[in-house]
């Protein structure tokens, strides 16, 4: 049957060739689509020029112009205090709602976990300003911390329940009749064979609240900037290469965390996007 | 993976009904109160904020008026039915949505059907390759855009050059309709390739070999086979790409300039400069009704078809 499909196949090769190049032809330009913006802002940040049109010269200015923007600087300090605190707290809330979703029957709570994620960013963002205003709740970090949390859980959740579906059940079944008790044999047989997929969620989460533009910008209020706020006002207002230069930064810090969250589950990445 | 019911215990239960309730209560319960008060409750908030009247100082007029009547009114909705510049601008950011959506169709494919073609050992690095843009940072990646078809960039110049030869006026690329689209194609690229991949994944090559065996050319193959078994996967990536296009507000913001007002705009506007939240809070809940009315169609046709 090979044998017959491959012979079938021999007088139209050449053929097969010229599709299988116009293919990959295909995909590079794809993939050169993909790439070539953000190495041309990466290049432009060692650019030495105001503008972003010719190369001159190399430079590290834009980077040092960076470091002595106490704006920028304060910006940087309030994305990472959110971004921890955010992430630690959906990690946790992720977990229990990822394993609550594995392990019962549920309702409500898958669907409260996946809509945030399926809706437009926008409408969390100003259902949450109204929100915080009703209740006098000052607009600021913490305002943006809990916004974070928000929307942060059902990436968690997704991870860890997918890490869960992977699982082999006979083991937490086997801990309980060696007489653990539930809260033993999660905390000493699940929780450790799932820590790869709660560490990938807890970096995804770092990253989207890090990374995570509309929801702040609705909830920072007047007086709380993070960088991607920052980010945006200096596109607005006056382009210069320093955005470059924080622009290639946080790509390096992304492109870390990616790194190390892929190392910890290979597959959680893939499920979660 | 298998999931076989497990056997009926011999050993007595482990716990009772009562204390498996309270588990399931503990579990459950603080992601659900959290995603109830931070979610659930806003939501319900500016549903009902889209009755209520503007405030003088934007906001939200108190609930009762003077008198202790309530003071709710239809207003918002009859101003969005009845001014035809709102729909305008929601038909134009379907618009807009709807080609973003079918450029990431006509991109994605041959990197899906790569990807899914290729060796086990290379799928993962060429997936992380496609994902790998999407994890930096939204504004970086709009924002390198500007750069690429701003008036000083070398595609432009070159661009206007070779436009120069043939005597046609020179051309701007940025802050136009075509700087938006190609920013919102640019940001939603990913969440096509990646269902699309994984469809493709899972049909099976001999049909491809049967159809060539008998006599089908390649892109009898493509638009017979492939093409029809992929669905599930095309409308799940149309679904991913269509309904965070249609609300953004950023890539219009950035590259579209003054004509480039997308619905995400709208609301931006209502809630922050105009701040009349209840016609704010109108836009949004029609921009849910859409957003949710795609889900709904995207879910129900990717349903897999009974064999018939």
């Amino acid at each position: 049957m090979t044998t017959l499909t491959t012979m079938m196949k021999m007088p139209a090769l050449s053929g097969v060739n010229k599709r299988t190049y116009a293919l990959w032809t295909a995909a590079v330009l794809v993939f050169a689509f993909l790439y070539v913006p953000l190495i041309i802002v990466m290049v432009y940040s060692f650019n030495d020029s105001q503008l972003n049109a010719e190369w001159v010269g190399f430079t590290f200015a834009w980077y040092r112009k960076l470091f002595s923007d106490q704006e920028m600087l304060n910006a940087a300090g309030n994305s990472l205090m959110i971004a921890v605190v955010a992430s630690a707290v959906a990690t946790v809330l992720g977990t229990m709602a990822g394993f609550a979703m594995h392990r019962y029957k549920l309702k409500l709570l898958p669907l409260l976990v996946l809509t945030p994620i399926a809706i437009p960013e926008i409408l969390i963002g100003v259902s949450l300003l109204i929100f915080f205003v009703m209740l006098n709740i000052t607009l600021g970090l913490v305002s943006i911390t809990l916004a974070h949390i928000a929307f942060c859980i059902g990436f968690v959740a997704i991870v860890v329940r997918s890490r869960l579906s992977g699982m082999d059940e006979s083991l937490t079944e086997a801990a309980r009749d060696c007489g653990a008790t539930p809260f033993q044999a999660f905390r000493l047989v699940t929780l450790p064979l799932i820590m790869p997929g709660v560490l990938a969620g807890a970096l995804m989460a770092f990253t989207l609240s890090i990374d995570d533009f509309v929801i702040t910008f609705f909830t920072a209020g007047a007086n709380a900037s993070t960088l991607p706020l920052q980010i945006y006002s200096m596109i607005k207002i006056a382009v210069t290469p320093e955005v470059n230069a924080v622009s290639t930064l946080l790509m390096a810090l992304t492109l870390f965390l990616i790194i190390v969250a892929s190392k910890l589950a290979p597959s959680a990445l893939r499920s979660s996007s | 993976m298998n999931k076989a019911p497990s056997p009926p215990s011999l050993l007595p239960p482990r716990s009772t009904p009562a204390s498996g309730r309270l588990a399931r209560w503990l579990i459950s319960g603080p992601p659900l109160v959290y995603l109830l008060v931070f979610f659930a409750i806003p939501s319900l908030i500016m549903i009902f904020a889209s009755f209520r009247y503007a405030g003088d100082y934007g906001g939200l007029d108190p609930i009762f008026d003077a008198a202790g009547k309530l003071n709710l009114t239809f207003e918002s909705y009859t101003r969005f039915a009845s001014d035809y510049i709102y729909t305008a601008i929601f038909l134009k950011s379907l618009m807009y949505a709807l080609i973003t959506t079918f450029c990431c169709l006509l991109m994605a494919y041959p990197v899906a059907i790569l990807i899914a073609r290729s060796a086990k050992k290379y799928r993962d690095l060429l997936i992380l390759l496609v994902i790998l843009p999407f994890w930096s940072n939204f504004l970086i990646r709009v924002y390198a855009w500007m750069i690429i078809l701003g008036p000083q960039s070398g595609l432009t110049r070159a661009l206007n050059y070779v436009l120069g030869l043939i005597g046609v006026q020179p051309v701007t690329l940025l802050f136009t309709a075509f700087s938006v689209i190609v920013g919102l194609v640019y940001v939603h690229l990913p969440f096509m390739v990646l269902p699309l991949y994984a469809n493709l994944e899972k049909h099976d090559p001999a049909l491809l070999d049967a159809a060539q065996d008998l006599g089908a050319s390649a892109w009898q193959r493509f638009w017979r086979i492939t093409f029809p078994l992929s669905l599930p996967g095309v409308y799940a990536g149309a679904a991913l790409v269509f309904i965070p296009a249609l609300g953004i507000f950023a890539v219009s913001d950035i590259l579209g300039g003054t004509g480039g007002m997308m619905i995400g705009n709208v609301i931006k506007q209502q809630f922050l400069e105009t701040r009349d939240w209840p016609f704010g809070s109108v836009l949004s809940i029609v921009l849910t009704a859409a957003a949710l009315a795609v889900a709904g169609v995207a879910v129900l046709a990717s349903k897999p078809r009974r064999q018939g």
